[in-house]
């Protein structure tokens, strides 16, 4: 009994040290591997959706707080007025989560673009959905009421051909992002014209 | 009969020279070497584990009892590993992308916690610590060749990591690349053919 006492101890003692040493570096390199991750995951989707804009939406960012998440907004200015902003959510893909930016034109509520950022799909075949243009595309100057699920659902989206369950989760991401935005979009207003 | 720190060095970058001497941690050697980038940054990753994790578990061998040994080693090699993770993640993020899963992996390397086990458990910190250096730098040599072997010929290209300097054409502009050699049973191949001629090279 005592000598099982001793190895419970032992090993609590080598997981708290763990445990502390990793909570340090965690906090050390927070920072940086945020900014990193700007700049290699989202940097990408938002520079590629708000091409054209003429300042930078990465600095020109904030966050806000839907429910219990945090989402951050990129800002992007057309012709002098920042009328335009960019944030991500999440869809259910064939491999795991697809990260979906989506840029909205505040005026006339329709989006400006989508892009995908992260994803977990099949090289070649769900891949797609990150690198070919003419599906991502589709999405580009629908309104926040458009119906947005592949066509064998009854919606607009033209499906990737083999590539069903991504082109949902895709569609699917996209109609949460809608229904984030219109949950938000007071509070967006307000954030910018602050 | 005791062998001095600069044998324990060297002996890792031949004599026992993971993978193809001491014959393991080959998931990592199969699947992260289609290119050269891919291959030095898994091995030097791996070598920062190894390092690590055997200066920390020779310098604690006393104090954990044999019947949990294995559970702290585990702890210990994770913590690196995790570190390794959040380094690459601030410093060289593409390079984490590209490593993806195998990352994490590198805690059930068998090389890492063969060395644990085997060595350090049984030796001093200096001697642990020549052992990890060349355990490590072997198995990053090894790694490095392979993937320079995958990437020139089943590619055509090669990209040298951190400074991104890259030659799209290694081979001439009319070489056909054997796309076969930069997928998973090219690795077999490559990691068969490496073997045989470490074999016939250590054959006296």
């Amino acid at each position: 009994m005592r000598e099982m006492i001793k190895l419970f101890v032992i090993v609590a003692i080598f997981s708290t040290i763990a445990g502390g040493v990793l909570a340090a570096i965690n906090e050390a390199t927070k920072d940086r591997i945020e900014l990193q991750e700007l700049a290699f995951v989202r940097g990408p989707a938002i520079n590629n959706i708000l091409s054209g804009c003429s300042n930078n939406p990465l600095d020109d960012r904030f966050k806000l707080k839907d429910g219990k998440k945090e989402i951050d907004f990129f800002v992007g200015e057309f012709d002098g007025k920042r009328d335009t902003v960019a944030f991500e959510t999440m869809g259910k893909g064939f491999g795991g989560d697809i990260g979906i930016m989506v840029a909205y034109n505040l005026e006339n509520d329709e989006i400006v673009g989508m892009a995908v950022t992260t994803h977990s799909e099949s090289p070649g075949i769900g891949s797609r959905a990150q690198t070919d243009p003419s599906f991502s595309k589709q999405f580009k100057g629908m309104t926040i009421n458009g119906k947005f699920a592949v066509k064998a659902d009854g919606g607009d989206i033209d499906a990737l051909s083999g590539a069903t369950v991504t082109s949902r989760g895709v569609a699917a991401g996209v109609k949460e992002s809608v229904d984030t935005y219109k949950r938000l979009k007071e509070r967006i207003l307000k954030k910018i014209n602050a | 009969m005791a062998k001095s720190v600069a044998q324990e060095f060297t002996k890792g970058l031949w004599a026992e020279i993971p993978p193809f001497r001491l014959v393991l941690g080959l998931c990592p050697t199969l699947a992260m070497t289609k290119t050269l980038e891919n291959g030095i940054g898994m091995g030097l990753a791996t070598a920062f584990v190894l390092v690590c994790s055997n200066i920390i578990i020779s310098l604690v061998k006393d104090v954990i009892p044999k019947k949990v040994r294995i559970a702290c080693y585990i702890i210990v090699i994770a913590t690196f590993v995790t570190v390794v993770q959040f380094l690459m993640q601030a410093f060289t993020y593409p390079l984490f992308l590209k490593l993806g899963v195998f990352l994490p992996l590198i805690v059930v390397n068998c090389i890492i916690l063969g060395r644990a086990e085997a060595f350090a458990a049984k030796n001093g910190v200096i001697s642990s610590f020549a052992d990890g250096l060349g355990m490590g730098i072997g198995f990053t040599l090894s790694l490095t060749v392979l993937s320079t072997f995958r990437e020139i010929l089943g590619n055509g290209t090669l990209t040298f990591p951190f400074i991104g300097y890259s030659i799209s054409n290694v081979l001439g502009p009319s070489f056909q690349p054997f796309t076969f050699l930069v997928e998973a049973p090219g690795a077999f191949v490559c990691l068969g053919l490496m073997l045989c001629i470490m074999n016939m090279l250590g054959k006296k």
